[in-house]
């Protein structure tokens, strides 16, 4: 067998093509973007973008129906998006093995919010898998189809930042081949009307019962005995790491990897056998829960942060009371270094027009979520994907309805919009809201790192693919007022946003245009440099937060390195100092 | 049993840090270790603090390295060294790339760059060793290399074999930047013996 260094995401990716998956679906997100886009490099394996979850989750469904073994990947908040699909897919179950892989972040590294996704698997009535290292994400991608085809259960596979994005040496191994699984029709499993889903609902419980016996035994669940029986800890994924890292072999282990439904008699002997219990979870108190739910004593969040991400250190100091000082101090004052809007980003001219219109803005998920950052500093709202538009339109009638004319412009993307802000403009639409709906079209999926979407003209092997058009979807949708503008044209996403704000008969919608400048051979060419004879040093330049516009001391300049020849600050420049000064 | 040992990688994004963390690792998996390793990815991409994580040894557990606990932080740029000196072990070995690249707070002056930050790092840090790898990777044909100057000087202080980075090299750089990456390691690598 071969070892190959592999993060937890390359792995889940691996572990589809050795135990036979012949459909992939996902939407990207971080952290679970890169399962989907190493799936892609299997020939043996159909994949796809999907526009949102909710349809990648649904196709997969199809494809497991129809028997093929599927696997579905999503970040922690799009399986809020993929829920209403989920919850019914408990009861009709499955014909080919099917996977949801569902990549949590606590801490937050790129995530709006921190929401355990361990929650959804007995809330969904579905059984869950947690790895705790690459070769155990590989592995456990076969041992979720198996229980998925020998339950007839969709199964849920959860993994954290730290295990998407940890590389781990993996044991590969080759292709087994799963032959797709006769179809036949069965409507009273898969049609959930009312009188044959209440008859799947009792199914659905006897198949818990079930796999709660079949936790009992599966081999990932397992003690290890430690040198001294005083201290037991029960822990799973990530944490079981740290665990092994602070004690070692010091105390006694419970590895949980099947979290539901939980192996009680395992647990309770356990518990039986070691004299102080611990459980030791990265977030929700998801397994101390329950384990007290059973009616033992254990300690867990009296001691352990329920917020962000855990670490060796923090289990070191919560149970062993080791704290730990460093031998060097990091400096009082250290300028931190966030992301910014990348130089020549075709959002940062839109959000430097946005800022002098005193509106309303709701914005989106995406790159243009750092126009809530100084100096541009535009938005008032970032709730979730989609939520833009209808925020916005929310907004509008409750100023309406009091009597206050406030303008209120809503900021989306243009993968953001196909995922769902289509029907978040209907609504605007269809009730007659007076909103000014900017899609900001990079023409790519940017923030997760330019994932093709169904606007782009491109799948996800970069192969030629009919290309959705935003344009005409506004206006089939009933759209009046649509316009597109040059991104970098200042003057023309004035105008259009003026022209959009006499429009008084519905929303308005202004598409500005310019591929993302990191997109190959897409970005603008050319160098700007600032004359210092003529500039007077007003720093309105600064106010675009482009990267290349430097002060030192007294002086403006620009940065030659970071300069892509965008041209928007030449607009900005009362002076006219910014000059063309290089055409590459 | 071999104790794990720690090594931390910081820098900015689009600095080659990851491609430098490649290469380490695949170096130490072919010479048989247990390698963790962790990369932040996501919003960081461009112009932000990014920051690898390397474990190797017989058997490594977390992937994160403790506060105190890197054998060597290597900063690809000087603030990113100060932003994560307290991991540093007290006997650890501090590598530092001579580099200025002042954040965005900085560039529009709302922020200073804290001056005399070599001075200070070696007044505190027993064993620093301060590279000049963008001036060294220009002088082999290519300012980008700066990544493998500085794998390089990397490689001699934990006494790792250079034969298996040559080899590394050339199976993870493209074909015609091997040699000019290959250069830049081996003027890391004499820099400091």
């Amino acid at each position: 067998m071969k070892k190959v260094f592999l993060t937890g995401n390359e792995a889940i990716a691996r572990g589809a093509y050795e135990y036979g998956v012949t459909f992939a679906s996902a939407y990207p997100g971080t952290p679970s973007t890169e399962i989907l886009e190493n799936i892609a490099k299997y020939s043996e394996i159909y994949s796809e973008w999907a526009p949102n979850e909710k349809v990648a989750l649904e196709a997969a469904a199809g494809a497991s129906m129809a028997g093929a073994r599927a696997i579905v990947s999503m970040k922690h908040v799009g399986l809020n998006v993929a829920a209403d699909p989920l919850f019914t897919l408990a009861y009709t179950g499955v014909n080919g093995g099917l996977v949801i892989v569902s990549a949590d972040d606590p801490g937050m590294h790129s995530s709006q919010n921190e929401q355990d996704n361990r929650n959804f698997a007995p809330f969904a009535k579905i059984p869950m898998l947690e790895p705790s290292d690459s070769q155990e994400a590989k592995d456990l991608v076969g041992e979720a189809l198996k229980i998925s085809e020998m339950f007839d259960t969709p199964v849920l596979f959860r993994t954290t930042t730290r295990i998407s994005h940890s590389r781990g040496v993996v044991q590969i191994g080759e292709r087994q081949q799963a032959d797709i699984k006769p179809y036949e029709k069965n409507p009273e499993k898969f049609s959930m009307i009312p009188g044959f889903a209440r008859k799947r609902r009792l199914i659905l419980k006897e198949r818990l019962k079930a796999l709660e016996e079949y936790s009992e035994k599966f081999p990932y669940n397992r003690v290890e005995w430690g040198k001294s029986y005083e201290v037991g800890i029960i822990t799973s994924g990530i944490s079981y790491q740290y665990v092994k890292e602070v004690f070692g072999d010091e105390v006694s282990v419970l590895k949980l990897t099947m979290t539901f439904p939980l192996p009680k008699k395992l647990i309770a002997g356990f518990v039986s056998r070691v004299k102080e219990v611990y459980v030791v979870e990265e977030l929700d108190p998801y397994l101390e829960n329950q384990i007290r739910a059973m009616g033992f004593k254990v300690r867990g969040k009296e001691l352990i942060p329920e917020i962000g991400e855990l670490s060796a250190e923090i289990i070191r100091e919560a149970l062993k009371g080791e704290k730990v000082t460093p031998a060097f101090k990091q400096y009082t004052s250290v300028p931190p270094r966030p992301p910014v809007l990348c130089p020549g980003c075709p959002h940062r001219g839109v959000f430097y027009v946005l800022k002098k219109m005193k509106a309303v803005v709701t914005s989106d998920i995406g790159c243009y979520s750092l126009g809530v950052l100084p100096p541009l500093e535009s938005i008032d709202s970032i709730l979730c994907m989609g939520a833009s538009i209808s925020m916005g339109h929310g907004f509008k009638k409750a100023f309406e309805i009091n009597g206050k004319d406030a303008t209120v412009i809503t900021v989306i993307g243009d993968s953001t919009f196909l995922h769902s802000g289509i029907t978040s403009l209907m609504d605007a639409v269809y009730n007659r809201s007076n909103t000014i709906n900017i899609i900001v079209d990079n023409s790519i999926t940017a923030m997760t790192g330019h994932q093709h979407h169904p606007g782009t003209g491109y799948n996800i092997k970069a192969e030629p693919a009919p290309a959705v058009s935003i344009e005409a979807i506004c206006r089939a949708i009933g759209v009046e007022n649509v316009s597109v503008v040059d991104s970098y044209d200042l003057k023309a996403v004035k105008d259009a946003v003026k022209k959009a704000l006499e429009y008084k008969e519905g929303p308005s919608v202004i598409i500005t245009r310019r591929a993302c400048a990191l997109l190959k051979g897409k970005g603008p060419k050319g160098l700007y440099t600032i004359s210092e004879e003529k500039c007077r040093r007003c720093r309105m330049c600064l106010r675009l937060g482009c990267p290349a516009i430097q002060v030192r001391g007294d002086v403006i300049f620009i940065n030659p390195i970071n300069c892509v020849g965008c041209a928007v600050c030449v607009q900005v420049c009362p002076f006219g100092a910014i000059e063309k000064a290089g055409d590459e | 049993m071999m104790t794990v040992k720690s090594i931390f990688i910081s820098g900015v994004g689009g600095q080659g840090n990851i491609l430098a963390g490649k290469v380490i690792t695949t170096a130490l998996v072919n010479q048989g270790y247990d390698v963790k390793m962790s990369e932040v990815h996501g919003m960081a991409q461009r112009g932000g603090s990014v920051i690898t994580q390397i474990r190797y040894g017989e058997r490594v557990y977390s992937p994160l390295i403790e506060k105190g606990g890197a054998d060597v932080l290597l900063a690809f740029e000087k603030l990113e060294a100060v932003r994560y000196i307290e991991y540093l072990s007290p006997e650890g070995t501090l590598i530092v790339n001579d580099l200025e690249l002042p954040p965005a707070s900085v560039l529009t002056g709302k922020a200073e760059y804290p001056p005399d930050i070599i001075e200070r790092l070696k007044s505190e840090v027993k064993n620093t060793i301060v590279v000049d790898a963008v001036n060294i990777a220009r002088e082999c044909g290519e300012v980008r290399a700066q990544n493998m100057v500085l794998v390089g000087v990397l490689a001699r202080v934990m006494d790792w074999s250079k034969q298996s980075f040559m080899e590394v090299i050339k199976e993870v750089v493209p074909v015609r930047f091997a040699q000019i990456n290959i250069d830049a390691f081996n003027r890391g690598w004499e820099l400091h013996g």
